[in-house]
């Protein structure tokens, strides 16, 4: 393994223990229960896992090309779902009429549509993936629709998450949201997934 | 929130127009300007009746005490000062969840139409470090708030009602 795979591995293994590390000594969950907790820290992992998911899907990791990235990449994908529905099921049985709130677009926090509208996203990309040999959708329309709602994903929780007061330390909390943003842009440049867009004007414009 | 804000700039401006009177009280919102005689009544907040449990007993503190609510209660119309108006307040804090029946308890306004009620500190749950307060069940219509602590380290939060007869 080289100098740089080894430094890429432990740099993603550091963004994602050290907020996680953070959250875990959080003075707030001396004043919750078990629930509450895991459901906090489902969210946590779930960011963690949109870090992830994009540096899976460019190739990005050391060590796991596009091929084999892209079967993580699901696995993945199917645990984000796990964790999104740990945390809402967890505040939900934590506090049923703020999570009923948010579910229907009528809370007062302002972060906890983002987050709905990320959870939405996350449940429509995994349904789309599983149904996607059977619709048969052409691979450039896949990846069109598939990294448009990654983006709605990434920024749907990056706000969800910094706009929260919870256990995760500030500091580390924006360098994963940052990092998380980051991650998809260079996917987005290296798969150019807009290509179809473009192709269809260059038609037209035939240069 | 945005009524809680109103109607603390209600207050101040009206208490720079009395200053002298206000000086003499020393306490919130109690005067009855005349730029008070169409005061508006406060409208329930979202997400305000959240985990509310009817019926919170009168204490004198809930649990250990160390957070003050505080706030006043008025009419709508005049802005006349409410006594005796039984306000119910609850929230997560380092006692309880606001589920737990003993994170709830209720206070009465004194003949100035403010309330104060000692508490735990209150803890940012769901994301905001908030606080749920009620008037419900008495002549006047019924009213749930939310109000927000500016910090979650502050050790003080004010809410104030105007209630309009039911």
């Amino acid at each position: 393994m080289s100098i740089r795979a080894v430094l890429i591995w432990a740099g993603l293994a550091t963004a994602i223990a050290v907020p996680i590390a953070i959250a875990a000594t959080s003075p707030l969950l001396a004043y919750r229960g078990p629930v509450y907790i895991a459901a906090g820290f489902a969210g946590i992992i779930a960011m963690a896992l949109v870090l992830v998911q994009p540096l899976l899907a460019g190739g990005s990791l050391p060590g796991l090309p596009t091929r084999p990235g892209r079967r993580v990449h699901r696995w993945i994908g199917a645990l984000l779902v796990a964790m999104v529905v740990a945390h809402v099921a967890g505040l939900w049985l934590t506090s049923a009429p703020d999570v009923i709130d948010a579910l229907l677009f009528d809370s007062p926090t302002p972060f906890s549509a983002w987050g709905v509208v990320a959870m939405w996203a996350i449940f429509a990309t995994a349904l789309l993936a599983a149904l996607r040999g059977r619709l048969r959708i052409a691979p450039r329309v896949w990846r069109l629709g598939h990294t448009t709602l990654a983006v709605v994903i990434v920024i749907g929780s990056v706000v969800h998450a910094l706009l929260i007061e919870g256990a995760m330390g500030n500091v580390s909390k924006v360098v994963l949201c940052v990092l998380v943003v980051a991650a998809m842009a260079k996917v987005l440049v290296v798969l150019r997934p807009w290509a179809l867009l473009t192709r269809q004007r260059q038609g037209v414009r035939s240069d | 929130m945005t009524q809680h804000h109103a109607t603390r700039r209600d207050f101040i401006s009206a208490s720079t127009a009395v200053a002298g009177v206000t000086f003499v009280t020393g306490t919130a919102g109690l005067l009855v300007p005349a730029s008070a005689q169409n005061l508006a009544p406060t409208p329930t907040m979202r997400g305000g009746a959240n985990n509310y449990l009817a019926g919170a007993p009168v204490v004198n503190r809930i649990g250990g005490g160390g957070f003050m609510m505080s706030g006043t209660v008025r009419r709508a119309g005049d802005g006349a000062p409410l006594s005796g108006i039984r306000i119910q307040i609850w929230a997560h804090t380092t006692e309880g969840y606001e589920s737990d029946r003993h994170s709830h308890g209720a206070t009465l306004t004194g003949a100035d139409g403010t309330f104060r009620l000692e508490m735990p500190q209150i803890v940012p749950a769901f994301g905001q470090a908030h606080a749920h307060l009620a008037y419900d069940g008495g002549p006047f219509k019924t009213v749930f708030l939310r109000p927000l602590m500016a910090s979650s380290k502050d050790k003080s939060l004010s809410a104030n009602f105007v209630l309009e007869p039911a």
